[in-house]
């Protein structure tokens, strides 16, 4: 029963990774480059949902939603204006350059948040947290409504983008730049905007991800984004960075690893374990589980 | 007499201005015009200094991004307060010598066992990689027990008392990092440390291998074809420069009386990286220039000192966009060679990429 639940937490922590993921693949699978921001979108989302929670007294259920809501919103448009003014003249950069700049993002983030909100950790009560969870086998197996949450979020967040991207015009065109953006362009297909498209959705998902984060495990400081951010990074290479049901199946596995580790080996080598394993997957398989193998052209 | 080449005097230009701002610096300690925030800040200047030679090194000539160089650092730090620590019947510069030679040499090894298999990856992979290392060597830090006494070294993985000393010292008390340190380092001993690893670097530059490094990183295929042994030559650059870190992280650790393992996370990575990255990749001088300069920084920047990382951010990001960005690079350029022609020089592009480039 205890392995169940256990799996069950995995799965759970796995599903914040694997939406935190995505945003992270789908701009390397469309830019080439590694956000490195991210994690500090999703900081900056639940903060957002934090503030409208404790400002706006709305009653119950009502505050959350439109604390979502507005994080959501904040988020698209802050991943929009990054890409703007710092990834896009950079296009043809070397990758380094973007990545750095990626880091400075990161640091003006955190720091901006800093001067904001003020280092010491805010608790974030979430509406969910107060649900009662699900008992089942006669409540030999208790899962808190945040867990099941946190799943059914990513089961639609996972639908909704497998449809967007394999039915919908825009999401071809952003599969259509993902693999060859000259070609995509000679199809009439406008790449900044589909650039800035993936970009809006990834931070939208971020700002989520921070909202669920924080449900879960409910401090928020100016540094909350960055370890999530560089797991679920790490999630998002495991699977093979670039491929969508990569990010999923690397955020889940990452997850119940995590999970595990903490519950059957230790609590203090669990960081150093999941690495361990991403090394590991690395080493036998470069491009990650679900990743593409691309061959060099002399 | 032989002609001294370019390279040679731009060299020489290095080694005589680390020589120099540590002459200036020791006039004005003699003659008590530094104050104590300065002085204190001497010896990781020269620890930050050499920590963005050695990683500009795997950056710049290698062109193979680290994210997990304070890995290294950390590897030589507590390995060289072991060796310091467990050492005390030695004089106190020898023991200096030697935790420095154990740091470099540990972080040596580790830089083996993370590049043999991890040069095999590419780009950003291998970037992702060293940033799990990084990681990971910060974790097994914070459960790593080591006491000394009269039997000898102790180790354990649980906790202090496990160690079962009869008398002797806890050194190194998991999350609570190196404690008891005897403070070792000194100005000078960070100078000639700064001093060997800019003469290992700027030799390995200019030898045979060190254009073969170059080589690997301008077109590796093209490399690959004509011999070089690519991994072979990766590896020597790779472990080159952990070597070097681990030599930092050991003058760092003995300048203080503590050290928490929490100090080498991907932070102090990414702020050697800025200095590398500011100070231009490639270019051995620009990077002690940036480490010295972005090292005092904070201290000159007291007063808006809430302000000060947000800068530091704004700076990164404009540095990049300047000099990456094709229109903003040709405005930038123009500038430059204005101010060349106004200083009676030729064109500051032609010395471009400073001296490793020959």
């Amino acid at each position: 029963m205890n392995l169940l639940l256990n799996l069950i937490n995995g799965i759970g922590l796995g599903s914040i990774y694997a939406i935190i993921a995505l945003g992270y693949t789908m701009v390397y699978g469309i830019a080439k480059m590694l956000n490195f921001a991210h994690g500090d979108v999703i900081m900056v989302g639940a903060y957002i949902c934090f503030c409208t929670m404790s400002y706006l007294p709305l009653p119950g259920a009502a505050g959350t939603i439109l604390g979502i809501i507005l994080a959501m919103i904040v988020c698209t448009v802050l991943g929009i204006v990054i890409e703007r003014l710092a990834y896009k003249p950079l296009r043809s950069a070397p990758s380094l350059a973007v990545l750095i700049t990626a880091i400075g993002v990161s640091y003006f983030l955190q720091n901006s948040a800093l001067l904001i909100w003020k280092s010491d950790p805010r608790v974030f009560t979430s509406v969910v947290a107060g649900w009662p969870g699900l008992e089942l086998f006669g409540g030999q197996l208790r899962i808190s409504a945040v867990t099941i949450v946190t799943i059914l979020t990513n089961i639609v967040v996972m639908v909704g983008l497998t449809l967007f991207t394999g039915k919908t015009q825009k999401g071809k065109a952003m599969r259509a730049v993902s693999e060859d953006k000259g070609a995509a362009q000679l199809m009439g297909i406008n790449v900044n905007s589909t650039i800035s498209l993936t970009f809006a959705i990834g931070s939208g998902l971020a700002a989520v991800a921070g909202v669920l984060l924080c449900s879960a495990y409910p401090t928020l400081m100016p540094t909350t984004g960055s370890m999530p951010g560089i797991k679920a990074f790490t999630a998002a290479v495991l699977g093979g960075i670039g491929s969508i049901p990569g990010a999923m199946l690397g955020g889940i596995l990452l997850g119940i690893i995590e999970i595990f580790a903490k519950a059957y080996i230790s609590t203090q080598l669990s960081d150093a374990i999941v690495f361990a394993v991403l090394i590991v997957v690395l080493l036998i398989k470069p491009t990650g589980l679900l990743g593409k193998k691309i061959n060099e052209k002399v | 007499m032989k002609k001294i080449s370019k390279t040679t005097r731009s060299n020489i230009v290095t080694y005589a201005m680390v020589i120099l701002a540590f002459v200036i610096m020791q006039s004005l300690i003699a003659g008590g015009q530094v104050s104590s925030a300065l002085k204190g800040q001497l010896v990781p200047i020269c620890v930050y200094i050499c920590m963005a030679i050695s990683l500009n090194l795997t950056v710049g000539i290698l062109g193979e991004l680290s994210l997990g160089h304070a890995g290294f650092m950390s590897v030589g730090a507590f390995t060289g307060v072991i060796a310091a620590m467990s050492l005390q019947t030695l004089p106190a510069p020898a023991r200096l010598l030697l935790a420095i030679v154990i740091g470099g040499i540990m972080a040596a090894v580790a830089g083996v066992i993370v590049g043999v298999p991890v040069l095999r990856l590419q780009g950003d992979y291998l970037a992702i990689v060293t940033l799990a290392f990084g990681e990971i060597i910060k974790n097994l830090l914070n459960n790593i027990y080591v006491g000394v006494d009269g039997h000898g070294l102790h180790f354990s993985v649980t906790d202090s008392a496990s160690l079962g000393l009869e008398g002797g010292i806890v050194l190194i008390n998991g999350p609570m990092g190196a404690v008891g340190i005897e403070k070792l380092s000194t100005f000078l001993a960070g100078v000639l440390l700064i001093l060997f690893v800019l003469t290992v670097t700027l030799n390995l530059i200019r030898s045979r291998s060190g254009r073969a490094i170059m080589a690997v990183r301008d077109n590796r295929i093209a490399a690959e074809s004509v011999g070089i042994n690519v991994t072979k030559y990766k590896l020597m650059a790779f472990v080159t420069s952990a070597a070097m870190a681990g030599m930092a992280g050991a003058l760092y650790a003995l300048n203080y009386s503590s050290v928490l393992p929490k100090k080498f996370d991907f932070n102090t990575s990414i702020l050697v990286l800025v200095f590398v990255v500011l100070g231009g990749m490639g270019n051995i001088r620009g990077s002690i220039i940036a480490a010295t300069v972005l090292t005092i920084l904070p201290e000159a920047l007291r007063a808006v000192n809430d302000y000060r990382m947000l800068l530091y951010a704004i700076v990164l990001i404009l540095v990049m966009l300047v000099t990456n960005n094709p229109t903003l690079k040709n405005g930038w350029n123009v500038v430059k060679e204005k101010l060349a022609f106004w200083r009676k020089k030729t064109p500051v592009t032609a010395e471009k990429g400073g001296g490793a480039d020959e």
